[in-house]
C-alpha cells in the first residue's frame, strides 16, 4: 500500500481493514471457536492455546476494534461473542462480485464461441 | 451457491473471488478476446479509450440509468497467451464519490490450454477486497439492483 494510501485508509474508521485481523492464526482460531461455542471468557478463550492470556486479550481487543467481536461484563469476567453483522457485509459483498465476474465470464465464452467459424 | 459461499464454509476467505470458465475456442483467440480493449470492451460491456499496454491506464465509460460514469483501468502485466492484469476500483459507481485515493482490487486472468489446444480455460481472479473500506462494500451491496446487476443482464440480453 502506498504511503498516501495508508494514510487515508487510516483516516477513515470504515476502512479498517477487518479482515487484515484474520491473518492471524491465533485471530482465527478465536473467531471461531466463538463461532462455534461463543460467547466464552477469556480465560476459556486462553485454553489449549499455548498463548498467554495477556497475549489473547490483546488478539481480542485487535478483533473487537474492527467490529468482528464485542464484549460483556458477566459478573467479574469479560465474556467475548462474535459481531457477525461485518462478516456477513464482507460476504455478501463478494457474493455479488462472484455473481457478475460468473455473469462476465459467461459473456466472454459466448462472445468468443459465437465468433468462431 | 456461489465460489464465495463455498469458500466461506471452510474459513471465511474474503479477500479474493475466483472464477473459471471452459471457452471452447484456441487460445490465441481467448487471448484476443481478454488483452485487446477493442474485444474486452464489447464482451465486457465498456467503452474504452486506449489500448491494453502494460503501465497504461485505460479510461472506461459505463452508463448505468442513463449516468455515465468512468472507470479506470490501470494495466499491470501482459503475458502473450498466458497473463493480463490489472487494478481498478471496485464497484467505482456512484459518480458523486472520488474512489482515486482508495486502495485499488487486482484482476488477474490466466489462460490454458486444455483438450488439446481446441479448449481454454480461462482463469478470473480478483483480490485485495480486503483493503476495501467496508461502508463502500455495504454500499455497492445496497445498489445492487441500480448498478451493475441491471447493466449486466442488459448485456446478457445483447450478447444472446
Amino acid at each position: 500500500m502506498s504511503p498516501s494510501r495508508a494514510a487515508a485508509a487510516r483516516k477513515l474508521p470504515d476502512a479498517a481493514p477487518v479482515f487484515a485481523a484474520l491473518g492471524d492464526t491465533t485471530r482465527l482460531g478465536l473467531l471461531g471457536r466463538l463461532s462455534a461455542a461463543g460467547p466464552l471468557s477469556i480465560s476459556r478463550l486462553s485454553e489449549g492455546t499455548g498463548v498467554t492470556r495477556q497475549a489473547i486479550t490483546r488478539h481480542l481487543d485487535a478483533l473487537e476494534r474492527v467490529g468482528l467481536v464485542r464484549d460483556d461484563w458477566q459478573g467479574r469476567e469479560r465474556v467475548f461473542s462474535l459481531d457477525a453483522k461485518r462478516l456477513e457485509i464482507a460476504r455478501q459483498y463478494l457474493d455479488h462480485v462472484a455473481a457478475q465476474w460468473s455473469a462476465a465470464a459467461a459473456r466472454l465464452k459466448a462472445f468468443v464461441e459465437n465468433d468462431l467459424p | 451457491m456461489t465460489a464465495s459461499a463455498q469458500q466461506a464454509q471452510d474459513k471465511p476467505v474474503t479477500d479474493r473471488l475466483e472464477t473459471r470458465v471452459v471457452v471452447n475456442a484456441p487460445r490465441s483467440r481467448v487471448w484476443r478476446a481478454v488483452s485487446t480493449a477493442k474485444e474486452f470492451a464489447t464482451w465486457f460491456g465498456i467503452q474504452l479509450d486506449g489500448e491494453f499496454t502494460a503501465g497504461a491506464t485505460v479510461r472506461g465509460r459505463i452508463t448505468i440509468k442513463g449516468e455515465p460514469l468512468t472507470l479506470d483501468l490501470g494495466i499491470e502485466r501482459i503475458e502473450p497467451e498466458h497473463y493480463f492484469s490489472y487494478r481498478w476500483h471496485p464497484y467505482a459507481i456512484d459518480p458523486k464519490v472520488d474512489y482515486s485515493k482508495e486502495p485499488t482490487t487486482l484482476v488477474e486472468f490466466r489462460l490454458d490450454e486444455i483438450a488439446d489446444g481446441k479448449g481454454t480455460a480461462v482463469t478470473i481472479v480478483e483480490s485485495g477486497f480486503d483493503r476495501i473500506p467496508l461502508a463502500r462494500r455495504a454500499e455497492a451491496y445496497r445498489m445492487n439492483d441500480k448498478g451493475w446487476a441491471g447493466q449486466s443482464k442488459k448485456l446478457v440480453a445483447y450478447v444472446a
